[in-house]
């Protein structure tokens, strides 16, 4: 149940309880317990709203960056990952196998606005090693959902 | 001039359906929920593969039966979730489609005069097919309260001495209905009685909601006299490749290859390829899907209840089959007027013979955010009917 359960409200977090316990064949109070219990250990850890921002006026700007670090002796990444993601700006910090250690994903309002984050926050950071920014264009796809497209139903309407 | 053409095709009543298609065209902001196929894409892994097949020039005709390649895989298929053997070489038949398999298995078997009995409500093809392969369709009317399965003493009260196939269609379009294995069980007793064929048509084997689909092949004594018809159209979302299956004897096969060889030539080929990738990698995309159709026939099944209209719980297909006997009108008088005062299209249960009188199909091959607008639109025709009584 458990995992049926958050593969459905991971693509649609506002379907309702009682709708929930229809769709899934189960009563409930027991969809009330079990998410309940996610969010207890942490698990569902928020309900977010997906939003195409480019369909807005409010402008903003959305980066990844690559961060190389040097790891620190009985810490490893992990007390520069905290520094880095204090931030609010911050949007998520991933520890990274390969050419750079952290992926960082930051919002911002304008170019300037990341770029002074970059280079009066990050690089300043005794750690850190270098960056690289890259800017983000266009979303096409986001959180599995097609950002680009809009579903049409092409199929003939009625059909034996 | 002469009269060009032939008295068994003129004859040859055209599709209940064709009716309510011809209206829902002409309006455009109709909701419909009367389409008989997968709201899914095909899934990308499977598309790709058809597309790398013609990137690389595989644009060439493949042998009658089908790729070598595709029908091991589809015997490995059948091995795996019904546990039969088929010989890949000799039992098996590559077809544009299920519909394919079940008009070259009636041209291959009868000859003039002989019965076939097509229980109904079923899929619109199987008597016209009859027809045309000089048979005599015969039908069994099945019965909501046996939630529309084919019971022993159905079957043999419809057996004469010229009996020679019965088409099994399960799960069922319109209906839902399946066959469990009991079920099974015991009509193969009498199909073995009888010394008669089957056609079992399990183009929606891998949408079932209770256990895994049993296929009459599973039952002892059955494969040998058995056309199992199955395809990629439901299960892999792929209805407009055209790609479908027939197993059975070798005698059988052999007869249907040679027709579909004159007639068909052989089926598309970057379909055989793209069905290759879906039979080897695409499980998980038949599971995602089954559990989504899963969703919507539960919301249905208690939006129904909550409405009061009557309906048996089908357990197979994309389809429920609600009876709507209490309005005191035809299935066809109900349709129209829903559609015309609601917008909303769904077929008559005639369409599917007619014993499918007093009923509807309301196909779930669309989202729920879909279903829920229309059913809100049911459950106020419905009211407003209750008030006119």
């Amino acid at each position: 149940m458990r995992e049926r359960l958050l593969s459905i409200i991971e693509k649609n977090s506002r379907v309702d309880t009682k709708e929930l316990a229809v769709i899934m064949g189960v009563e409930e109070i027991d969809i009330v317990n079990e998410l309940a219990a996610l969010e207890n250990e942490g698990i569902i850890c928020g309900y977010h709203t997906m939003i195409d921002w480019e369909k807005t006026s409010i402008d903003k700007v959305t980066a990844l960056i690559e961060v190389r670090v040097t790891p620190q002796r009985g810490q490893g990444f992990d007390n520069i990952a905290e520094r880095i993601y204090k931030y609010p700006e911050v949007n998520s910090v991933y520890l990274i196998s390969g050419g750079y250690d952290l992926l960082i994903t930051l919002e911002g309002k304008s170019l300037k606005e990341v770029s002074s984050f970059v280079s009066d926050k990050l690089s300043t950071l005794d750690t850190v090693l270098s960056t690289a920014t890259h800017f983000i264009l266009k979303k096409y796809k986001d959180h599995g959902t097609i950002l680009a497209k809009k579903y049409e139903d092409t199929r003939e309407k009625v059909t034996p | 001039m002469r009269n060009p053409l032939a008295d068994k095709v003129v004859e040859i009543k055209p599709s209940g359906i064709r009716k309510f298609f011809d209206i829902v065209s002409e309006m455009p902001d109709a909701i419909s929920l009367g389409v008989g196929e997968p709201d899914f894409d095909t899934p990308w892994h499977i598309r790709d593969e058809g597309i790398y097949s013609l990137e690389k020039g595989r644009t060439f005709y493949t042998s009658n039966a089908g790729l070598k390649e595709l029908r091991e895989e589809i015997c490995r298929y059948l091995k795996r979730r019904q546990g039969v053997k088929y010989d890949p070489q000799k039992e098996v038949l590559i077809t544009v489609g299920g519909s394919e398999g079940i008009d070259a298995a009636l041209r291959a078997m009868l000859n003039p005069g002989e019965e076939v009995l097509i229980p109904q409500p079923s899929y619109v093809s199987y008597e016209p097919c009859t027809v045309l392969a000089g048979g005599v369709p015969v039908v069994i009317e099945l019965k909501a309260e046996n939630e529309f399965r084919l019971t022993a003493e159905e079957l043999e009260e419809a057996i004469t001495e010229k009996t020679k196939i019965l088409i099994l269609p399960f799960p069922n379009n319109p209906t839902g209905a399946i066959m469990e294995r009991k079920d099974l069980e015991e009509i193969a007793k009498v199909i073995e009685k009888h010394d008669l064929f089957v056609i079992s048509d399990e183009i929606y084997s891998e949408l079932t909601y209770k256990e895994k689909h049993v296929s009459i092949v599973e039952i002892p004594g059955m494969q040998e006299r058995t056309i199992l018809i199955n395809g990629f159209s439901k299960a892999y979302a792929m209805t407009g490749w055209r790609l479908g299956y027939a197993c059975g004897p070798k005698a059988i096969i052999e007869q249907m290859t040679k027709i579909h060889q004159f007639a068909i030539m052989c089926a598309p080929t970057t379909s055989q390829y793209a069905a290759v990738e879906a039979l080897r990698n695409g499980d998980d995309d038949v599971a995602e899907m089954r559990e989504a159709y899963n969703q919507r026939r539960r919301y249905l099944m208690h939006a129904f209840k909550e409405m009061g209209l009557e309906c048996f719980e089908p357990f197979g297909a994309f389809y429920v089959f609600p009876c709507i006997k209490e309005f005191g009108m035809t299935s066809d008088e109900f349709a129209t007027r829903f559609l015309e005062e609601e917008k909303v299209a769904v077929v008559p249960g005639t369409a599917f013979g007619d014993c499918g009188e007093g009923f509807l199909r309301i196909s779930y091959a669309y989202s729920l955010e879909n279903l829920k607008v229309a059913i809100e639109k049911l459950a106020n025709f419905v009211e407003k009917l209750r008030k006119e009584n």
